[in-house]
Formats: structure tokens, C-alpha cells, sequence
């Protein structure tokens, strides 16, 4: 391997632009940073050796390569950016809220256009392969970026000696050259730059002042959370860490929690449905606009069981309570790491009970009998020596080609065919629909009509377990510490470097110049040392990465 | 040179397993739309009483026998039709091994009895109330038929209404020898 | 006078507040060093105090309500405004830049006065919207925008002065294009204020989906509703109907509102090209000759710089965290939410090219500008156009 030995005497790695030790440019490695082009000396892990910049032989060097520059992550952000924009002109096939397949819907719904977005796949798009190899490169860029970053940086970090090369001090951007400074006017700058919170650090008279060293980590550790994030959502596809299902459950019905293994069941004791008052003083101005109430709560009052002992399928368990709650939107109840979420309701949508009364011609009340909609029961005495006999049910009525007919097999539009049986041995029949009771016979001899109706909602809950949410925890917050860290604190360094009776200061930070600027100002306030300027011309910029 | 090597070695590793993770990714993605029953699979056991007999009638216990569960409800119109298909091949094939065990997902037993007798059934009916079959099966369009080979495995698994040439070519697959 | 009444005075005299001290910062425009720094410390104060009466009326808003308001347009772009006269303040504190407030106070007067065109009636909280991170989620979300704005403030004015005005150019172009976007935006504010103080209202049915909807006209019928028929009789319009691609509810309406919008800001922007005789840039640029571009670059860093991490918190994690808890997701490709990703992703970028690719400058200015219309495409767009989860205006 080459080394190159610096003037100084340090041994440098091949590749390396400035001394690590003194920071002296050494020769023939400027064009790397493109130090020969510029007056400024590009400070990026102060002309350390990169690897990715130095060997490029292999396929895997190449492809190496390619993730390490920060070019291609950025416009690995860029497509994705402009991909995701795309997908969301038009809602995506989960959104979509119609029972049209998609490859008609989006045609019907939004034309040409439609028609295109949904051919090119951008229905679904943020699972399609493609949208999944975009940010899984991003990933890899961002693994290969920060290690290929971390070796060079931490022997730049390390490597901070006071004495530098005057050529490196001199193309510094911040850099003033000062005449016959005295010893009391350096020790103060020295004293007040320590008082900042600057780190001092001397070598025959020459000072390094540094301070918020590890702000230069910040990167790091921010990519560290992202990748974090990454793998938690790899973690997601197990279905042992993460499931998703939904149930309807009525109220009062107890249903089985699918995914579950059939584990667990779950109670609706009672829907709760509430509306916002019209007359409400606060909200009126607002109501009086709207055609229909504005909901206040959709709430589930659950009891969670277990089943006892395990039965084959079909059979019906014996359960145990485990807990119970109100499930409400923003409040989902969680139980043995498996989480209820109120999600849709049909409210009052379908019959549990109706209550048929049955008068005699003189409006008399004979009796009355009350049609369960979940029970096989046929046969109704209802006093006096009547019964009634229920023949036919339509849970959800409907006429089809073949006759009366029913489209599902919830009660949302029950009809009936009963027949009333008399003492006598008459028996006359009846129809009901939509709370309406019709004889069938031309002269009915009884006057048979609904008393009441029970309606009862459907609430929709949706069943999670999702085992990696910590990993996303941890990744958010190992990522914000790292931003932080890198953006709120600066790494800020100040080097003086007495030569015959000048000294010369120079002074870098990677961000935020305005305040190092102001540190400087601030330390050499009353003291003959000349203010550092400036040598920046900006926009002419012509860096490499 | 050492070092150098060392290095691509490191890359390589890297780099693989990135490129694997990626892979791995992808195909489980691809594959999380497919359904978890399918031909070949062991097919889920289950235990329901017979509406008409009130005898439970349990699936593993039909070991032997080429079994076809069909998935159906008095509000579905295509499964009225192929009933008496059915009908017709239970009476054909029944003394050759064959059974079928026809799982109405209806909600009210009352609609099913009406409809058995009806149509004059010969075949046993259970009643899914809980719908715990129709969930362990991964029922969505009805009727779904599937067709279970004396072995316990499945043959077949058929999301549509079937006409009787069909439905006899799929018995015939499932009988045992 | 009842606590609504009061929020709302409150805030027009915030918004007269905001007003006067951008014409003071106006003012202070070549005056001597001395007494410059004396009208900048009075417009200073001035907008201190509109963001003091500002708060007020937030706070009447919310005892009035009992819930913090933010639940709608209105009250979104509002707080947002708010959130931008305070990142403008802390800014001016750190680098004392007042040009940054001629720009900063009359674009947050003009997003102040677009919001005020949407409903301002308290309307109660839906279910999804009763959480304490409402509080949390919103109101940070608002003020790591309102940040990221000032990036887009610092930007205009580097692009105002460095630019070179002496001769046309692709630059010069789209600086104009940002003006008459600015100018377009005051259109839209005169016209629906004084057509809305006139009364004037056309009604329409149209079909959609099988059902019938009716929607309300506030400005003069340029398009009617794709198949519709006008309800209000012997209204003025011109027959010609928005284009059937455009779907959505009220798509008609707004199509027309947007096409009066442009109009109405061409009609501004002529007049003034017509008097001045320069581009709009030209004739402004020097207001800011006293600028010191380092500093205005540095400005631009500094707020995505710090409103980065902020934009993160609580437009991504605690957005993430309400959802989960809402909805039991955490993600769910909702547009708001990939808008904000794209936010996050774009900022990101930007600081990208920053830290490493040497981006400063008029490139910085450029994205900054970028930046901003991604947010308030997030912000308008998203919530009228795009429909989904968040779209409760």
C-alpha cells in the first residue's frame, strides 16, 4: 500500500487529501476534493482518505461505489418523492370505497387518466415491487453511505493537533492575519473562547479551540434510526409479529376475534351512538348548515373472552371473561397484545326483535308474540287458544326471477309469512314487511299489526397484533436524537497559529458560519487581533462529493 | 494487498446481505396476497352437527373417504343450482366413499330447514353459526366447493358454481380406489 | 360581546397590526442607520403586539369552543399565520435581518386573509379528531412548517437581490412566477370577500355517482358544474362547464373559483407591469439593497435546519402515533400523509445537498422556494382536491 509521508513527518493513508496530522495538502490527491480548483480547502472529514473515492475494480467496488455517493441517495429521494406524489392523484385500490373491481373503477370514476394510473399500477402502488426496490435502495444507500463515512471521519475527529500547516490555516474560509499581537490579547481570546465552551488544546504556542465535537455524529446516528425504522417494517411481514383482521359484531352477539386461532371472542353488550346537540350554544352558528348531525362518539361496550379449553372447529367453547371496556375511536381496548379498534358501524341497521300484535275484529287484544330473528322458533301460543306459526323468513327481503327471495343473510329488511291459528281451527295468513303486517286472505277477521321493532347496530372493529411497534419506537427516537444532535449543536473549531510576530487565525465549522462568526467576534472584543474574514465567494461552487 | 482483500470480502458480505434482505422482502410481499389454503394443503378439521340427524359430524373422522365441503346459504342464488347436482351425485357415489358435507354460513337455522326440505336433500347439512369454519377455510365468493382426497388433503378448491359434468369429473378425482 | 365575537375582532386587529408594521418595515427602507433601527424596533413592537392580539383570539376561540382550535381550514391557516409571525420573530432576534419581515408579514397577511375565506363558524369535534394529540400533532406540525416557511421568506429575498434584473432570463421568469402566484392569491381574497359582502350566490345540481348534490357559487359563473342544472334564476352565466375529468365534490365551483383567481391576478399583475414598466421583481429589488446575502443564506439553512427535526416530531412521529391510535395504523398511504412524507423527503434532500454536495446560495434559494409549494400544496391541494382522511374542511 502507498503511504505518503507528510513533511511534518505523519504517514498518511493512500487517498488522503490534507495531512492528517498538520493538514498540509499533499501533492497529486487535491484534484480528489478539487482543491486545485478552488482557494478554499474543501473541509469534508478534512481530506481524509475515502475509501469508496480511492479503489473502484471489482463489480462489488463499482456497485459499492455507486450506494456510497450521496448523488445517487439523493436522487433515490428525488424518484420516490416524485413516485409518491403520483400515487396519491387518485385514491389507492385500499381507499378506493366502491365495490367496483379496480380495473373498472378507475376507468368509470376519472377516465383516460384513471385508466392509465391504474394500467401503470399506481392503484396500488406503495406495495408494488418497484415502490418496495425504491425504498429498500434507499436503504442500502443509507447503510453503505454511513459506513463508508464512519472510518474517514473518525480518524479526522481524532486526529485534532493544535499545529497546523500555515497553507491549510491560510485556505480556511474563515482566516485573518493579525501584526504584533501581545501575549495578554492571545491569552484573552484563549480565556473567552473557553468560556463559550470551547475546548483548548496547545502545542508550542499553537491553539486548537474546539467545541460541540459530537455534533459530527449526528448523521450517524440519525441514519441508524431510519435503517432501525427499515427493519421493523421487514419485521411487519411476519405474521407472527404483525396481523391484521376485521370483524363485525352486533350488539349483543358474542363473535369469534379472527387471526386468533380461535382463541379469543368477543361480546357486544351495547353500541353507543351520540350526536351533537343542535341547540348547543357553542356549535349552532356551524349546525344549522349541516343536512345531517355531526357525530360526538361511536363506542363499543365489549367483554373479551378466552376459551377455556381448545375445541375442534365449529364446536362451541366453553369461555372465561378476561376483560372488558369501551372501545371508542382514539381509545382501542388491548388484551394479550392483541389491540380492537372501533372502525365502522351500521347503525340500526338490522332487526333483532319484532312484536306482533293480533286484535279481534273489535279491536280487542287477543296477544301478541315477539319473532326473534336469530331463533328457530316456529311455534308462538299466544293465549286464548290462538298460536301462530311462522312459515317463511327473509332475513334481507328481496323478489328474484325465482319468487321471494333473500339477498343476505342479516335482517336488515326481515318479511315473514306466518299463519294464525284459531281455536276453532281456522287459520288465516299474514305478510309483514318493513313494519307492516298484510293479510294474505281476502277478508281478514283480525286486525294484526307490529307493536314494536328492536333494531340493533353492527359495530366494526378492527384486530391488530403488531409486535415490532417498539422497533419503530426506538428507531424514531434514535432518529431524532441524531438530527438533533447533528443540526441544533455545531461543530465549531478555531485554530491560532503564531508566525514570527503575526498570528494567524483561521476557523471551520460545518454549519451555521453566522454563529462562529459571532464567537470570534464576541472572544477578540478589545484586543488588537484583527477580525477573521470571510473568504468564501459564494455560488461558486464546484465541489465533488 | 491483504488489507485490500479484507475489504472486498467485507464488501461482498455486506452488499449480499442487503441484496438478500431485499429479495426476501419482495417475495414475501408477492406472496402475501396468495391464500393460505390451497391444493395439496391439509385440510382444516372441523365438527358440526348434522341439521337433520343432530349428530356432529366431524371431518377428520371422514378419513378414507373423498369429502366435498360446500360452502353455501339460502341467499345465494348460484348455490340453489348446483344442488341438485349434488343431490344427484351423493345418491351415485355415496356407497363408493364418497361424502359430502354442505356448510350453510346462514345465520338463522330456520332459513336452512325450510330450505333442506324444500328441495328434498339428501346430503348432510351443518350450520357454520359463528361462521369459525367459513374464517378457518378463508371462504370469500359462495359457493365455494372444495374436494378432499382420502388422505385428508385437498384436491381442489373451486370459488364458482359447478354443472353436473364438472362436479363428477372432481368426484370421480377424490374417490378412493 | 360573546367570546367568538371577540376571538375574531381580536384577530382583525392583529391582522391591521401585521399590517401596519410591514408598511413601517416598508418605511425604514433608506432611511439612515440610526433612525432606521428606530423604525424597525417600532414595527418590531407593532408585530409583537398582533401576535400578542393573535394569541387572544386563539385563546377566546378555544375557551369559546372547548377545544383548541384547530380543526379546521379556517382555524388551521390561522394558527399556521400565527406560527409564522412567531418563527419570523425568533428568527429576526438571532439575526436581526428586517428585510426578512417585508416579505414575511405581507405573505402571512395574505395566507391569514385566504384562510378567513373558508367557513369560520365553531363547529364541533368528529369522534376521529377528539385526542389529545390533536393538540400535540397539529399545533407542532403548524409551527415546523411555519419554520420551514422562513426558509422560503430568506429565499425570496436572495432571489429579489442576486438575481440580475437587466436582462430576461429563466430566473427572472420564475421569480415573476412566484409574484403573480402571491398576486393570485390576493385576487382570490378580494373577489370572494366583495362578491361575498354583496350577497351574491348561484346554486347548482349536478349528478354524481348516481346521486344528486347542489353546490353554491360565491363568484360569477365562468364554468358550471359538469352536467348540471342552474337552480338560481335569471343568474348570470357563461353556459361554458368545467371539464368532466375534474371529479371530486364541488369540482365545478372550484375550477371556477381557481380560474378567477388567476384571472383577478393577472388583472394586479398587468396593471402594475403596465405603470412601473419592469418586472415586479425589478421594481422591488431595491428595497432589499441593504441586504447581506451571507446573512440571508444563512437564514435559509437555519430555519430548515432547525425546523427539520421539529417537521419529523410532529408531522411524521406524532402523526404516526395519533394514527396508530386512531385508526390502528400508523401509516397509511392517506395523501395527507404521503404529502408530508414528500415534505420530509424534500427537506431532507435539500439538506443533503447542503451539507455535502455544496448547494448554497441561489441553489438553496431555489429549493427553499420548492419547499414552500410543496407545503402549501399539502396544506390547499391536499385537503380541497385530493380526498382522504384529512380533508375535513
Amino acid at each position: 500500500m502507498n503511504k505518503i509521508k507528510c513533511e511534518c513527518g505523519h504517514i498518511n493513508h493512500e487517498g488522503t487529501v490534507l495531512c492528517e496530522s498538520c493538514g498540509k495538502p499533499i501533492k497529486g490527491n487535491q484534484h480528489i476534493d478539487g482543491n486545485d480548483k478552488t482557494k478554499l480547502l474543501n473541509m469534508r472529514y478534512d481530506g481524509s482518505a475515502r475509501r469508496s473515492q480511492t479503489y473502484n475494480r471489482t463489480i462489488i467496488d463499482k456497485t459499492w461505489n455507486f450506494f456510497s455517493s450521496v448523488k445517487v441517495g439523493v436522487w433515490l429521494i428525488v424518484i420516490t418523492l416524485i413516485a409518491s406524489g403520483i400515487g396519491t392523484i387518485y385514491p389507492q385500490e385500499l381507499h378506493k370505497q366502491s365495490s367496483l373491481p379496480s380495473s373498472q373503477f378507475y376507468e368509470l370514476e376519472y377516465g383516460l387518466p384513471g385508466k392509465i394510473f391504474y394500467q401503470l399500477g399506481f392503484h396500488n402502488m406503495y406495495s408494488s415491487w418497484w415502490y418496495i426496490t425504491l425504498l429498500a435502495l434507499i436503504g442500502i444507500s443509507l447503510v453503505i453511505c454511513s459506513l463508508d463515512r464512519y472510518v474517514p471521519l473518525r480518524r479526522a475527529l481524532k486526529n485534532q493537533r493544535p499545529k497546523r500547516n500555515e497553507v491549510f490555516i491560510k485556505r480556511q474560509r474563515l482566516f485573518s492575519e493579525s501584526n504584533k499581537v501581545s501575549g495578554e490579547d492571545k491569552a484573552q481570546f484563549i480565556n473567552k473562547l473557553k468560556k463559550k465552551g470551547y475546548k483548548i488544546t496547545e502545542q508550542d504556542g499553537h491553539v486548537l479551540a474546539e467545541k460541540n465535537r459530537f455534533s459530527r455524529w449526528g448523521p450517524y446516528v440519525n441514519h441508524i434510526g431510519l435503517i432501525l425504522i427499515l427493519l421493523a417494517g421487514i419485521l411487519r411481514l411476519f405474521p407472527s409479529i404483525y396481523f391484521e383482521d376485521y370483524l363485525w359484531v352486533r350488539e349483543g352477539e358474542t363473535a369469534l376475534i379472527p387471526s386468533t386461532n380461535e382463541q379469543y371472542y368477543i361480546e357486544n353488550e351495547q353500541f353507543i351512538y351520540e350526536v351533537y346537540d343542535r341547540h348547543d350554544e357553542r356549535f349552532q352558528e356551524a349546525l344549522k348548515n349541516e343536512e345531517f348531525d355531526v357525530p360526538s362518539n361511536f363506542q363499543t361496550n365489549a367483554i373479551i373472552y378466552k376459551v377455556k379449553e381448545e375445541v375442534i372447529t365449529g364446536q362451541e367453547p366453553e369461555l372465561e371473561e378476561i376483560t372488558r371496556g369501551e372501545i371508542r375511536l382514539n381509545e382501542p381496548l388491548s388484551f394479550d397484545g392483541i389491540t380492537l379498534y372501533q372502525q365502522g358501524t351500521q347503525l340500526q341497521s338490522e332487526y333483532k326483535t319484532i312484536d306482533i300484535v293480533i286484535r279481534d275484529e273489535n279491536g280487542q287484544s287477543i296477544g301478541n308474540f315477539v319473532f326473534d330473528t336469530d331463533e328457530d322458533l316456529r311455534q308462538y301460543d299466544i293465549g286464548s287458544g290462538y298460536s301462530v306459526e311462522i312459515l317463511e323468513y327473509y332475513p334481507q327481503f328481496s323478489v328474484t326471477e325465482q319468487g321471494p327471495s333473500s339477498s343476505s343473510k342479516y335482517p336488515r329488511n326481515p318479511a315473514l309469512i306466518f299463519s294464525l291459528h284459531s281455536p276453532d281451527g281456522d287459520e288465516e295468513r299474514y305478510f309483514y314487511l318493513l313494519e307492516e303486517v298484510l293479510p294474505l286472505a281476502e277478508d281478514s277477521n283480525y286486525d294484526v299489526e307490529v307493536a314494536s321493532a328492536d333494531l340493533i347496530t353492527a359495530s366494526g372493529l378492527l384486530v391488530k397484533r403488531d409486535r415490532s411497534l417498539w422497533l419503530f419506537g426506538v428507531g424514531a427516537t434514535i432518529f431524532m436524537i441524531g438530527v438533533v444532535q447533528g443540526l441544533y449543536w455545531h461543530h465549531r473549531r478555531i485554530w491560532i497559529h503564531p508566525k514570527e510576530d503575526k498570528l494567524l487565525i483561521a476557523a471551520h465549522t460545518n454549519k451555521n458560519w453566522f454563529g462562529l462568526k459571532k464567537d470570534i467576534e464576541q472572544s477578540i472584543e478589545n484586543t488588537s487581533i484583527t477580525m477573521v474574514n470571510d473568504q468564501q465567494e459564494l455560488d461558486a461552487q464546484s465541489k465533488e462529493d | 494487498m491483504h488489507k485490500k482483500k479484507k475489504r472486498l470480502i467485507f464488501r461482498t458480505i455486506i452488499l449480499s446481505v442487503l441484496v438478500i434482505t431485499l429479495i426476501f422482502v419482495l417475495i414475501i410481499n408477492f406472496q402475501r396476497n396468495n391464500p393460505i389454503l390451497a391444493a395439496g394443503d391439509t385440510a382444516p378439521d372441523f365438527m358440526l352437527a348434522d341439521l337433520e340427524t343432530g349428530d356432529d359430524i366431524q371431518l377428520s373422522e371422514n378419513h378414507g373417504k373423498g369429502v366435498m365441503i360446500n360452502f353455501w346459504a339460502t341467499y345465494c342464488e348460484p348455490c340453489k343450482e348446483e344442488m341438485p347436482f349434488m343431490d344427484e351425485l351423493y345418491e351415485k357415489y355415496k356407497d363408493d366413499g364418497f361424502e359430502i358435507i354442505a356448510v350453510s354460513v346462514d345465520r338463522n337455522e330456520m332459513v336452512i330447514r325450510n330450505f333442506y326440505e324444500r328441495y328434498g336433500l339428501s346430503f348432510p347439512i351443518v350450520h357454520d353459526r359463528k361462521g369459525a369454519v367459513m374464517r378457518a377455510y378463508q371462504i370469500s365468493p359462495l359457493p365455494t366447493s372444495i374436494f378432499i382426497n382420502p388422505d385428508g388433503t385437498i384436491e381442489h378448491i373451486i370459488k364458482s358454481p359447478l354443472n353436473l359434468e364438472y362436479l363428477d369429473s372432481y368426484i370421480q378425482e377424490i374417490l378412493p380406489n | 360581546m360573546d367570546l367568538p365575537t371577540l376571538s375574531s375582532n381580536f384577530l382583525y386587529v392583529a391582522f391591521i397590526a401585521y399590517l401596519i408594521a410591514s408598511i413601517i418595515f416598508w418605511a425604514s427602507i433608506g432611511k439612515r442607520k440610526e433612525k432606521n433601527s428606530k423604525w424597525v424596533n417600532t414595527g418590531i413592537i407593532i408585530t409583537i403586539i398582533g401576535l400578542i392580539a393573535q394569541i387572544v383570539s386563539f385563546i377566546f376561540r378555544w375557551i369559546a369552543s372547548g377545544h383548541i382550535p384547530v380543526g379546521n381550514m379556517f382555524e388551521f391557516i390561522s394558527f399556521f399565520g400565527m406560527c409564522l409571525v412567531f418563527a419570523f420573530l425568533v428568527l429576526y432576534f438571532i439575526y436581526k435581518e428586517t428585510t426578512l419581515g417585508l416579505v414575511a408579514l405581507p405573505i402571512t397577511m395574505l395566507i391569514i386573509g385566504y384562510g378567513s375565506m373558508f367557513p369560520r363558524e365553531i363547529s364541533p369535534l368528529v369522534p376521529s379528531l377528539q385526542s389529545h394529540w390533536l393538540y400535540i400533532h397539529v399545533t407542532l406540525a403548524a409551527l415546523a412548517e411555519a419554520i420551514l416557511a422562513i426558509s422560503f421568506f430568506a429565499g425570496l429575498v436572495y432571489l429579489i437581490v442576486k438575481i440580475d434584473q437587466s436582462r430576461r432570463s429563466q430566473q427572472t421568469f420564475w421569480l415573476e412566477v412566484i409574484m403573480y402566484s402571491i398576486f393570485s392569491t390576493l385576487a382570490f381574497i378580494i373577489l370572494v370577500s366583495s362578491f361575498g359582502a354583496a350577497g351574491y350566490n348561484v346554486e347548482f345540481s349536478y349528478e354524481q355517482n348516481g346521486e344528486t348534490f347542489t353546490t353554491e357559487y360565491e363568484l360569477p359563473v365562468l364554468f358550471e358544474p359538469n352536467n348540471s342544472t342552474l337552480l338560481t334564476e335569471g343568474a348570470f352565466t357563461t353556459g361554458i362547464e368545467a371539464p368532466g375529468w375534474m371529479q371530486g365534490a364541488d369540482a365545478g365551483r372550484k375550477f371556477n373559483t381557481l380560474v378567477w383567481s388567476l384571472l383577478g391576478g393577472l388583472v394586479i399583475y398587468g396593471l402594475i407591469r403596465l405603470i412601473t414598466r419592469k418586472r415586479i421583481a425589478h421594481s422591488i429589488q431595491p428595497w432589499f439593497k441593504r441586504v447581506n446575502l451571507d446573512r440571508i443564506d444563512e437564514i435559509i439553512y437555519r430555519s430548515v435546519a432547525i425546523g427539520f427535526p421539529l417537521f419529523t416530531l410532529g408531522a411524521l412521529i406524532f402523526a404516526a402515533i395519533w394514527a396508530q391510535q386512531a385508526w390502528g395504523r400508523f401509516w397509511g398511504w392517506d395523501p395527507k400523509e404521503v404529502w408530508a412524507l414528500i415534505t420530509w423527503f424534500f427537506y431532507a434532500a435539500f439538506l443533503h445537498l447542503r451539507l455535502t454536495r455544496g448547494w448554497h446560495g441561489e441553489k438553496s434559494a431555489w429549493l427553499a422556494v420548492i419547499g414552500f409549494a410543496i407545503i402549501m400544496f399539502n396544506l390547499i391541494v391536499v385537503n380541497l382536491v385530493l380526498a382522504g382522511l384529512h380533508s375535513y374542511a
